[in-house]
Parts: C-alpha cells; structure tokens; sequence
C-alpha cells in the first residue's frame, strides 16, 4: 500500500537545539495514526511540520522531505496555503474566530473563494455545507437554533467540536490533531474520540497525545518518540502487544516517561 | 528575655511600615484621580461670568470675535480645531494603522526590535521642534507646490481651492499633527495586535488562508477594539495638541472652507492670547471657557470610546 505521508529524513532545530533528528516514517492512508512519547520528545513538533506550520516559529531549521501523495510539501513551488487546504488542524486549546458558529464553518469555503462558484448553481448550498459539517463533529443538534451567535459563547467542548467541524469543512485528506481533548473534560473528550473514530474511513487522522490509555482506544497505527528520535513505528497491536525496542517497552509499561 | 521583644518590636515595625506604605500609595492614587474633577471644577468657576454674560448655544455658534466690544464667538476657532485635527487624523490613521500591522503581522523580530524604538522616539521630540519643522518645511512645500498642484487638479473642488494660499493653513496644520500622532497610533496599534492569541492566527492559517485574509478576517476583527482605543488617543492627542499647530496654521479669525485655508484653533487662542488684556474680566472668563470645552470634548471622546471598548469586548 502507498503511505499517505512518507517522513524521509527530517530533521527540525530550534536555534541550537536539535528537537527532531533524522526521522524516517510512512503513514498509512486512512485509519488513525497516533504519535505518543513523553513531554518535550517532539510530538508536536513531527505533527506540525506536516502541515509547515513549524516554519512560521522564529529561528527554526527544517530539512528532510515530507511527501503528501508522492510530492514533497517542502518542494519549490509548492503553495503553502494549498498544503494547509489538504491537511486539516485541531489544536489542543479550541481557538474559535472572532465570528459566529455559521462564519466559523463557513470560513474555510469562503478564503478559497470556493463558495462563490458553488453558490451560483444553488444559493443555499453553503448552508447545506455548514450543517453536513456540524453534524459530522456532532455539533449541530446543540446549535442548530443559534448559528449566528457568536463562537465564542459556546462551551469548551462545544467549541473544540466547532473547530473540529471548521477544519472538516475544507474537506481535507489528512487531519493533523494535537493532544485534541487535554482541554477538555471527560465526556467532551469521549465526543472528540468518537467524531475521530468515525472520520477515519475517509480521512487520514494522526494523533499527538500523550495519554497512553487514548492511544490505545483510537490507534490503529503507532509512532514512538523518544528524545527527538524515532523508536518505533508499526500497527497498534505489533507496537502496544509486542514491541521490538526496550524503551518502548519500557515507556508503555510506565517505568519511563 | 530581650530576645522575643526585639522579635515582636521589629514584627510590629514591619507591619507598621506596611501599613504606612499603603496609606502613602492609597493617598497619591485618589490625590491623582480627583484631578480632572478638579480641574473642571475651577475651570468652570473661572469660566462662569461668561456663560453667565451669554448662553451657551451664543457662545458656540457666534462667528464674531471681538473682546473689546463684548463678541465671544468660539464658532470660528472650533471650526478651526475641527479642520486642522480631522484633516491631521485623516492622514494619520491609515499609514499608521498599516505600520502596525506589517510590524505586528509581517516584520520579523529582528526588524521590530529596529524599527519600534525609532518611532517611539519620535513621540518623545518636543513639539515646539516640529512646529519649526512645519514653518521651514511644510509651510513652503503647500506654498509653492502643494497648492498650486491642487489647484490645477482639483480646483474645482472647494475644498482643495483657497483665495489666499500662503501655505500657512489647515493642512500645514493636519500635516504636522499627522507626524506627532503617528507614533501614538503605531504602539498602541501594534501592542494591542501583538496581544492577539498566537493560536488564533494558526486556526486560521491552519485552515489555508493567506497571511492577508488571517489579519484581514481573524486578527484585525478580534483586536478592533483596541484600534479603536489607538485612534482615540491619536486623536486626544492632536486635539489638544499647541504649539506646533499654531506655529503653522496662520491664526487668522476666520472659518476655514478649504484645507489651503488659514485657521485659529482653540488651543492656539488660548495660548496667544491668555496674559493680555486681562483687564477685561469677561475676557479672562472667555479664554478659561475655551480651556473648559476643550477639556469637555477630550473627556467625552475618552469616555465614549470606553464604553464602545467594554460593550465590544462583551460582546
């Protein structure tokens, strides 16, 4: 099978610090990929270089490939903004926009200008697209009555499941999720592992988390980290049930990390 | 024995200096808030002969200046604040604001660091050297360029058409309050869109937009507020602002109809004229009532734009 994203020798400094060294992945298409290691191992660092959100942090180094669908997003030429079109983000901290509930679906449509070509045949498809959205992220029954009140009074949950419903919106083929429930609470989180679970067919989702116990409910692929270097990186069962390397052993048997 | 007695005399200092300390601050801080009552307070005592001597809606709208017969009419020195502070704003605020952005949203550390203490020193020159500024530089530029260029391109518009162009007018005026305004709006601008959460950038950028359309749709929406608050003290500022005004705006009696026009702000009334002639009593009233609406004005501006500030970030 043709990985999704192949990872060929990545390496990210942070000034002097060298936070990823050599990375060489592939991740699958479709299912959910989880990447886990303790704090400071580069998690988030490997995630958000797929989308090239790294670059915009100031005094950062990236070399190495990272190839979406056999073309490298690093590449000359390549359309930053096209990248970010493809690979969808849920960060940890739900950031609604300064806009309703309806804009904040909306919103992604609306900057690619794909809107106006699809409102010309039918005025209310853009409503259509909003609540498809809303239902995917199991949002809509709660805010169906109030799509023009502001984003910004729903609760946490609600709006990371909002942000959830915002990035599915473009329709992406990788959905990048960053520790997506740390904020939230209990239920709320359950909320979020069930929308992603039922995502995964279509899209590609990979998980940052360092919870153990939520890697193992979504994972069906596993990425371990340690220090800014790859441990090990194979399907949940092989990884979880019968991993090849000590410190894998040992971080998943909780004696390190 | 005298070891826990020294402990409690010395515990019982600290507290007292504590104490001591608070009253101290506590004091200056309600010294400094009874300030702007204050002031309105003897300004109005002082301005009162004259409201007594006219109603007020006489004062405001009479065109005719003549302190020697007994004529206070603020008209013409209000229109005179209007022009030269609104024609100022109007070159300000854009510049200003997009100055702000490219060094909140584009710039990069480095450049910041270069660039923001350069305008921020321009707030600290004196105004009297900008005044100067404007009389070697401004004034001769609208003379012998400015106007007759206006008046080939746009002379049929009034507004850009005066009788009498000696380039000492309102625009020589609006330019140099422009440049003292600059650096006011510029930090305050760029504080407030620095204080935008970085998070909120990465949505919207996450989401495939452009740098432009995450300023234009996410950043600029969210910190709308505070750009209001950056204009409003940019204006505050020219509102009152003297010296350097009045070394450029002619000071002629007159409402101006043109921005090539010679003007006489309120503040540059006051500041000519305050100390002459204070044999007459209702002069001295008048020139104090002049002080009091400028005052009134800045206050209500500050305050309004506060409550536009609280019910915006409610919302």
């Amino acid at each position: 099978m043709e990985p999704k994203i192949l990872i060929r020798d990545l390496n990210v400094w942070y000034g002097d610090e060298h936070a990823l060294e050599n990375i060489n992945v592939e991740i699958p298409p479709g299912g959910i990929t989880a990447i886990i290691g303790p704090s400071g191992c580069g998690k988030t660092t490997l995630l958000r270089s797929i989308n090239r959100l790294l670059e915009e942090t100031d005094g950062i180094k990236i070399t190495g490939q990272i190839i979406l669908d056999g073309i490298d997003v690093y590449a000359r030429g390549v359309d930053v903004t096209d990248v970010r079109t493809r690979v969808g983000l849920l960060a940890p901290k739900p950031f609604p926009l300064p806009m309703s509930i309806y804009d904040n679906v909306a919103y992604g449509r609306r900057i690619h200008g794909l809107q106006q070509v699809l409102d010309k045949g039918n005025g209310r498809n853009l409503d259509k697209i909003v609540e498809r959205y809303l239902r995917a992220a199991g949002l809509w029954e709660e805010v169906q009555g109030r799509l023009e009140a502001p984003a910004s009074r729903l609760s946490t949950g609600q709006q990371q499941r909002l942000c959830l419903a915002r990035a599915l919106a473009v329709e992406p083929e990788v959905l990048l999720c960053d520790e997506p429930t740390s904020a939230l609470d209990p239920i709320s989180a359950q909320r979020i592992e069930e929308q992603l679970r039922s995502l995964k067919e279509e899209t590609t989702i990979v998980v940052v988390t360092h919870m153990l116990r939520q890697a193992h409910r979504l994972a069906d692929y596993v990425i371990f980290l340690w220090m800014g270097t790859l441990v090990e990186a194979g399907p949940a069962e092989q990884v979880f049930d019968h991993p090849k390397d000590e410190r894998t052993r040992a971080y998943l048997s909780g004696m390190i990390g | 024995m005298s070891k826990p007695y020294d402990a409690s005399m010395a515990r019982r200092n600290r507290i007292r200096k504590d104490i001591f300390a608070r009253r101290i601050m506590k004091g200056l801080t309600v010294l400094a808030g009874l300030l702007v009552p204050l002031m309105l307070l003897a300004l109005y005592l002082r301005a009162r002969p004259i409201l007594e001597a006219q109603p007020l809606t006489e004062l405001l709208t009479s065109r005719v200046w003549r302190p020697l017969k007994g004529d206070y009419g603020f008209f013409p020195f209000m229109m005179g604040t209007f022009w030269v502070t609104s024609v100022g704003m109007v070159i300000a605020v854009p510049p200003s604001i997009l100055t702000a952005i490219y060094l909140a949203e584009y710039a990069r550390p480095r450049i910041r660091a270069l660039i923001s203490p350069l305008i921020d020193l321009l707030a600290g020159i004196p105004s009297v050297v900008y005044g100067v500024w404007g009389m070697l530089t401004v004034v001769p530029f609208i003379e012998k360029v400015a106007a007759p260029l206006l008046k080939r391109w746009l002379g049929v518009v009034p507004l850009f058409n005066s009788e009498n162009p000696t380039g000492y007018s309102v625009l020589a005026g609006g330019i140099v309050l422009a440049v003292m305004v600059f650096p006011i709006i510029i930090a305050v601008a760029e504080e407030v869109l620095s204080a935008v959460p970085q998070g909120l950038r990465e949505a919207s950028s996450a989401l495939g937009a452009t740098r432009w359309q995450t300023v234009r749709h996410v950043v600029l929406q969210r910190a709308a507020p505070g750009v209001v608050a950056a204009v409003v003290l940019g204006f505050s500022r020219a509102f009152g602002e003297t010296m350097a005004v009045l070394m450029v705006v002619g000071n002629v009696i007159q409402t101006p109809h043109s921005i090539l026009d010679a003007a006489y702000p309120l503040t540059a009334l006051i500041a000519n004229n305050y100390g002459e002639m204070m044999s007459i009593p209702l002069y001295d009233a008048a020139l104090l009532g002049a002080a009091l609406i400028l005052l009134l004005v800045v206050l209500i501006f500050n305050i309004g734009s506060r409550l536009v500030l609280i019910r915006l970030i409610r919302r």
